[in-house]
């Protein structure tokens, strides 16, 4: 039996779920039984990773109201109509898009909460080597070949590969729903996610079937490949038999291929709900690349509308099938992206590339809010404007780290290379 | 284990040519597919109505493109590197079938002493120099010997011509099959597989008569032990079984024949032994001079017993008999298709193609290259029913994928790095189950002949694995002999398309040169997105792989873009090697 870091933490209050059959669990904090069912939840708590590829317009998403004539000003073809943002209780000045209502009750249920302006020093504009940049927790000007999940699973789960699947984690560590694993999921040797390479695939996996014309001499042959490669990978078992558990998910689903971001959760929830142990769980959807026309002439449709309604949308229903399939407790889920957008919209009614973003965080269990204030908008905002950072983003990983997975300020260190302030998300 | 995957009936009974019997199991899947198993770890997908493949062996005059040439080498050569598909597809079929037919290397390099080390120091032959000429065998010196012998022969493989013939010295030792440990003279291994050289797009009659003498076979199959007074049944059998008259469906020679032909061929041994010039000799006073009386089979042929020297003219009259027999062209035909063309031969196959084929075959008095003429140049070839239809075998595995991505080797000079960087493909290939020298017995591999499932059996739950570890090896690591490495360089390959800026045509292209078969426009896509572009979509995205491409060049001292073109272009690779497209030829 390995010892894990994350069993070995002492906890503190603040970690807890706010609430277990009605008592608070904050009242007993402290409390022997407390600190014994902390580490059972620790151990099996999972983490879902929510990419948001190409750069998601933050200021788009996340819109401050109080400076909503700035706002308009930067933004005068594209900026949402006021009166049709979505309110927030408790936080008047700060509204989100109109397309995000899932987004929105949830926030005002207390089950899911805004990181303002996440970015990090000297933010860089490209695609790639922003990506690169979060998947890694490197700074701006540093190359770092492993990502933040891939250490802190490799730091956690001594001797994978080798050593696995075992009987204390028969799980894949990490899972990909996509066609190639995430950098953030890269150890230092070996990547520590397992990648389902579409969702098509996943059900042809659960139901048995093979995907190609076996009518051919070729697809034939292919088929018998696909066979032993499914026989032959360790973890197919454990994905199949977890996948079979669950035969009923949410209805807020949306119908298959209506929502590629809805239809890989939809596989995530299917999973934990099974009870695959498995870690950290990462996801994306795509693509926030809006330099043009991200909105319609009813600035709340088009483009960017779209996109956020396919997030609120894939993330309402993801957190309600967590309640059916009472796992609620165990998941916490976070959206990321690797840059946000200028302030000022260009003449194309899109938004160039840009830095700081609001991050999402959400579960049942999570300390909602919103941490940081609105970005402050110029009153004539230039091209060439950015929203400054308030909080890096490795902050919020070593939140996670800490406060979800509970590993100890040192170990957290060992991961992300440095100390970072650690946020009352939990 | 099987149960798990599938359940149904098992069933008993006699499968191939009657050397084994097996138990399998079939189960109905679904109307008209059956899975039948052979053994926990062999699956075999019987698709009992797959459609006929009804194309003949009239000349092929369909389209001549790179997606046919890609064809053509994959089969008559170890991949198809973007440069032979260049150099063909500006060539006719006709003069690209010459050219693969008639080139034969000029003299191939010789083995070398490359194996000195801590424990041993060959005293005779000199680092560097070949041990060909060597007169001292030892303990110490004959498995090392065996070792250059083997990573010198994947290296003719690496460095072919643009020619049929390495695959056919590989289809002649499968067919003519000996092993070197059981031969144990690396002297004897190289000849042999020299003898394999002269006559693979020869005369398959004087080859067969070159076999008899030659001295790795007299050993493998005790001809050098057959005398007058201990007949050795080894070879007088395995002649007829499996080198020239086989066990199909036209072979009823009987056990009599197995001895006549055994006494035949007494006197026959290996002179020189552990010299340079060990050859095959034929010593009259072991032969049996008495008459040897075959059966109805062979229209009771008898073989006059001839005395002294005149003993050896036995062998001739003997071929004569077995090359009498229509059944001995369609056996070798039959095996030739099911290595070149896909390994089933149902009714339609045997008539259009095995029959006129053979025919062709005597017809041109046992020469070979007519035969692969012929073949190569038929509708039937090109049929794209037959096109990614044959599973790769682990050496067209690894050295196809060195030849497709010019993985680069050391220099001739650099002996040591070079034969032992040759030696970890060739070990890799054996870890796959084929280890070239070392085929599993006298049958060749099971692959190659096994009813029902043929190639299939190269692909079980040890052997993927190991498929994908060594391509995902070669992305990363590959392997290492001191400062000498090997690896795939994907940038460089990336470099050598048509249009590697374009990420849809990087992709597009790399998939028609790495995959038998196309793939759907909707997989493409989705690693162009996937990987490519970091979860971009759409075409509005396409210039951020351009500009990080061009970047590559203008600004190559970009190391975070360096890493991240390379880490990109090494998970596309990555990709379409782990999947299943990529075991297909």
């Amino acid at each position: 039996m390995k010892r894990r870091k994350f069993l070995q933490q002492t906890i503190t209050g603040v970690l807890l779920p706010s609430f277990m059959g009605g008592i608070s669990l904050k009242a007993l904090a402290g409390s022997p039984l407390v600190h014994s069912l902390q580490q059972r939840m620790n151990d099996d708590r999972v983490l879902v990773l929510i990419q948001l590829a190409g750069g998601n317009d933050g200021l788009n998403t996340v819109v401050p109201v109080d400076q909503y004539s700035a706002y308009l000003a930067a933004r005068t073809n594209i900026a949402l109509p006021e009166e049709k943002l979505l309110k927030l209780n408790g936080y008047d000045a700060t509204a989100l898009h109109p397309a995000m209502p899932e987004m929105q009750q949830l926030f005002n249920e207390g089950k899911l909460g805004i990181v303002q302006a996440v970015s990090y020093p000297k933010p860089n504009f490209s695609h790639f080597r922003a990506t690169d940049i979060w998947m890694t927790a490197a700074d701006s000007d540093k190359i770092i070949n492993t990502g933040w999940a891939g250490r802190f699973l490799n730091d956690v789960y001594k001797g994978f590969p080798e050593d696995y699947p075992n009987t204390s984690m028969p799980d894949p560590l990490a899972i990909q729903v996509g066609s190639v694993v995430s950098s953030a999921l890269q150890g230092p040797a070996f990547t520590m996610g397992l990648a389902i390479s579409n969702p098509s695939s996943f059900y042809n996996l659960i139901e048995g079937k093979v995907n190609v014309d076996s009518n051919t001499r070729w697809g034939a042959q292919l088929d018998y490949i696909e066979l032993v490669s499914r026989k032959t990978d360790q973890y197919a078992g454990v994905i199949k038999a977890a996948a079979m558990k669950v035969t009923q998910q949410s209805a807020k689903y949306p119908a298959a291929g209506k929502n590629p971001l809805a239809d890989q959760l939809k596989i995530v929830g299917r999973l934990i709900g099974g009870g695959l142990t498995t870690k950290v769980y990462m996801v994306n959807t795509g693509s926030f690349d809006t330099h043009a026309k991200q909105t319609e002439t009813d600035t709340s449709t088009g483009t960017h509308a779209k996109l956020l309604q396919r997030v609120s949308e894939a993330i309402g229903a993801f957190m309600d099938d967590l309640q059916l399939l009472q796992v609620q407790n165990k998941v916490m889920g976070m959206t990321f992206s690797e840059f946000g957008r200028r302030i000022k919209s260009n003449a194309s009614g899109g938004t160039d590339h840009g830095a700081a973003a609001p991050v999402f965080y959400f579960g049942h269990s999570i300390q909602p809010g919103i941490i940081g204030t609105n970005p402050v908008i110029p009153a004539s905002a230039t091209v060439n404007d950015n929203l400054p950072m308030q909080t890096d983003f490795r902050s919020v990983y070593s939140s996670v780290l800490n406060n979800w997975f509970g590993l100890d300020a040192a170990a957290v260190q060992q991961v992300l290379g440095e100390q970072y302030a650690t946020l009352p998300i939990l | 284990m099987a149960g798990q995957i599938f359940a149904g009936d098992f069933h008993m009974g006699h499968l191939d040519n009657g050397r084994r019997v097996n138990i399998y199991f079939t189960y109905k899947l679904e109307a008209g597919r059956y899975f039948a198993g052979i053994e926990p770890d062999q699956y075999s997908v019987q698709y009992m109505e797959l459609p006929t493949v009804s194309s003949n062996l009239k000349k092929y005059k369909g389209k001549w493109g790179r997606d046919e040439v890609k064809h053509l080498l994959k089969r008559t050569m170890f991949g198809a590197p973007k440069a032979d598909i260049d150099f063909f597809t500006s060539r006719s079929l006709r003069s690209t079938i010459k050219l693969l037919i008639e080139t034969t290397d000029a003299v191939p390099s010789l083995p070398v002493n490359n194996y000195n080390d801590d424990k041993y120091t060959d005293e005779e032959i000199l680092p560097g120099d070949t041990w060909i000429t060597a007169t001292k065998l030892s303990g110490m010196n004959s498995g090392r010997r065996r070792n250059s012998f083997k990573s010198w022969w994947i290296g003719l493989m690496l460095n072919q011509q643009r020619s049929v013939l390495e695959k056919m010295v590989l289809f002649w030792h499968n067919h003519f099959a000996t092993e070197t440990n059981t031969v144990d003279n690396p002297t004897m291994c190289y000849k042999h597989n020299v003898l394999l050289r002269q006559y693979a797009m020869g005369n398959f009659k004087e080859m067969v008569r070159a076999v008899t003498l030659d001295p790795a076979m007299l050993k493998y199959l005790n001809g050098n032990a057959n005398t007058k007074k201990a007949p050795d049944e080894n070879y007088g059998r395995e002649l007829q079984e499996l080198f020239t008259i086989g066990k199909g469906p036209g072979s009823h020679y009987t056990e009599a024949d197995v001895k006549s032909a055994a006494r035949v061929l007494t006197g026959f041994r290996i002179e020189n032994k552990i010299l340079p010039d060990v050859h095959g000799v034929f010593d009259a006073g072991r032969h049996d001079e008495t008459d040897k009386q075959f059966s109805s089979f062979y229209n009771n042929t008898l073989i006059g017993g001839r005395k002294a020297k005149e003993g050896e003219g036995e062998l001739d009259d003997l071929l004569a008999m077995l090359f009498a027999q229509e059944e001995l062209s369609k056996f070798i035909c039959r095996k030739l298709y099911r290595f070149f063309v896909y390994y089933q031969i149902d009714d339609t196959t045997e008539k259009n193609i095995i029959e006129p084929l053979a025919k062709t075959f005597r017809k041109n008095n046992y020469e070979i290259k007519p035969v692969l003429k012929q073949l190569f140049s038929s509708r039937h070839f090109f049929d794209m029913a037959n096109r990614g239809a044959l599973i790769k075998s682990p050496v067209d595995f690894t050295v196809g994928l060195c030849r497709e991505f010019n993985v680069k080797f050391p220099g001739t000079n650099d002996y040591v790095n070079l034969y032992g960087l040759w030696n970890n493909i060739q070990n890799a290939a054996a870890q796959m189950q084929q280890n070239i020298g070392d085929p599993p017995n006298v049958a060749g591999w099971p692959a190659y002949y096994q009813e029902p499932q043929f190639d299939k059996i190269w692909i079980n739950s040890d052997t993927l694995p190991k498929r994908n570890q060594f391509t995902d090896r070669m992305l990363n690591n590959g392997f290492a002999r001191n400062d000498k490495k090997i690896s795939i360089d994907p940038y460089l390959f990336a470099q050598s398309l048509q249009n590697p800026g374009d990420p849809d045509a990087l992709v597009s292209e790399s998939v028609q040169l790495l995959y038998a078969i196309d793939l759907p426009d909707q997989e493409k896509k989705y690693m162009k997105e996937g990987i490519l572009l970091s979860g971009l979509q759409g075409m509005m995205s396409d210039h951020y792989w351009t500009d990080a491409w061009n970047k590559m060049t203008t600004r190559p001292d970009d190391n975070a873009n360096k890493k991240d073109v390379t880490n990109k272009l090494k998970n596309l690779y990555r990709y379409l090697m782990n999947l299943p497209q990529y075991q297909l030829s």
